[in-house]
C-alpha cells in the first residue's frame, strides 16, 4: 500500500487573487512579514500496488490527466510505503 | 436542421437553451444525455451552462471525460457546428479543444448581470449575422470566468481573429472598466484555430426575447442557422 501526496499550484504567471487575498487578511491580523501567498491544491491517495515504480509512473499520469491543467498549474507529489 | 443540447450531471442551462431554440427560433433540438455517443442527427451542438460534476476539482474538469466528448470531438474535426456556453466553454478549454483556461473572477464574486460584448469578427459562423464590431447585450452568470492564457497563445488568437466577443461598454468601448471577471484582453469568446468551435462565457441563450431584458442574443443562433444553410 502506498501514500502519495500530491500539491497543486497556480504557475508563477498565473495571476491568484484568492492568495493576495488570503495574504491581506494575514496582513491584518498582524502577520505584516507575510510578503506573498499562493493558493493551491492538496491530494491524498492511497494505492493499492505494490511498486514504487508502479506507483510512481501511475500519480504522474493522474496529475497530467485530471488533478493539474497543464496550462495553469504545476504538481509535485511524494510517495510513502505504508503498512495495512 | 437539427440542434443538440448535451447534459451533463449538474448542468442547469439546457431549458434555457431549449426555448430559445425551439420557441423563440423555431429550431429542431434535442437533449442528449452525456453517456450518448451517435451524434450523427445533429448539425450544431450546444455544451451549456451550469454545474456538471458540481464543478469539482476544477469547473468541466471532469465533464472533459465523458463519452459524449470523444465524439463531440469527433464532430467538431469534421468542420461542425459546436458552441460552449459559459460552464461548456469551461468544459472546451479542459478538454483542449479551445485553448487557454478560465480562473476565478478576479474580484472572487459570483456576477449575474448584463454586460456588453463587442462581436470582433463577423466572418465567424456564430457572428456572420452581426456588423463588424456590432456591441450585443447579454448577460453573464459566472464565478469563474477569468479567460487566461499564456502570451504566445493570446497572440495567435489576436493574429488569426480567433477572439470573437470582448468586453466592452454600451459604446463599444473595450476598457478595464468594462471588463466583469478580469480576462486578459477583456476576452468573452474565442474560437478554435478552424473556426468551428466557439467558447464563450456570457448566455446568448438568456437574451432570446425583449421581455427579458435583450433579443441580442438571437444574433448568435440566428448565425449559426444561416452557417448551416449556407453550407448545405
Amino acid at each position: 500500500m502506498y501514500l502519495a501526496r500530491v500539491y497543486v499550484t497556480l504557475k508563477p504567471t498565473v495571476n491568484d487573487p484568492q492568495g493576495l487575498t488570503i495574504k491581506g487578511a494575514l496582513c491584518n491580523l498582524g502577520f505584516t512579514s507575510v510578503e506573498d501567498v499562493r493558493a493551491g491544491k492538496y491530494f491524498e491517495l492511497h494505492l493499492a500496488e505494490t511498486d514504487f515504480a508502479k506507483v510512481e509512473q501511475q500519480v504522474t499520469e493522474m496529475c497530467c490527466k485530471l488533478l493539474a491543467n497543464p496550462v495553469i498549474e504545476n504538481y509535485r507529489f511524494e510517495i510513502e510505503e505504508v503498512k495495512v | 436542421m437539427k440542434f443538440g443540447i448535451i447534459v451533463f450531471p449538474g448542468t442547469w442551462s439546457e431549458r434555457d437553451c431549449y426555448y430559445a431554440l425551439k420557441n423563440v427560433l423555431r429550431q429542431e433540438v434535442d437533449y442528449i444525455w452525456h453517456k450518448e455517443a451517435d451524434l450523427s442527427h445533429y448539425d450544431c451542438l450546444i455544451l451549456p451552462g451550469g454545474f456538471s460534476y458540481g464543478d469539482y476539482l476544477r469547473p468541466g474538469a471532469i465533464a472533459r471525460f465523458s463519452p459524449v466528448m470523444t465524439s463531440l470531438e469527433a464532430f467538431a474535426s469534421q468542420g461542425k457546428l459546436v458552441i460552449g456556453i459559459c460552464n461548456g466553454f469551461q468544459i472546451l478549454c479542459e478538454s483542449g479543444l479551445l485553448p487557454g483556461a478560465l480562473l476565478r473572477n478576479d474580484h472572487l464574486e459570483y456576477r449575474c448581470q448584463w454586460v456588453y460584448l463587442k462581436a470582433e469578427n463577423n466572418q465567424s459562423p456564430f457572428t456572420i449575422q452581426c456588423q463588424n464590431g456590432q456591441v450585443l447585450k447579454i448577460p453573464i452568470s459566472h464565478y469563474e470566468g477569468r479567460y487566461y492564457a499564456d502570451s504566445a497563445t493570446l497572440a495567435e488568437l489576436e493574429a488569426n481573429k480567433r477572439v470573437i466577443f470582448r468586453y466592452c461598454t454600451p459604446a463599444g468601448e473595450v476598457t478595464d472598466a468594462a471588463n466583469p471577471n478580469g480576462s486578459l484582453h477583456n476576452i468573452a469568446g474565442i474560437t478554435n484555430k478552424r473556426g468551428n468551435v466557439l467558447g464563450m462565457m456570457p448566455h446568448p441563450e438568456r437574451a432570446c426575447e425583449a421581455i427579458l431584458g435583450s433579443s441580442d442574443g438571437n444574433i448568435i443562433w440566428e448565425s449559426i442557422i444561416a452557417s448551416i444553410q449556407r453550407n448545405t
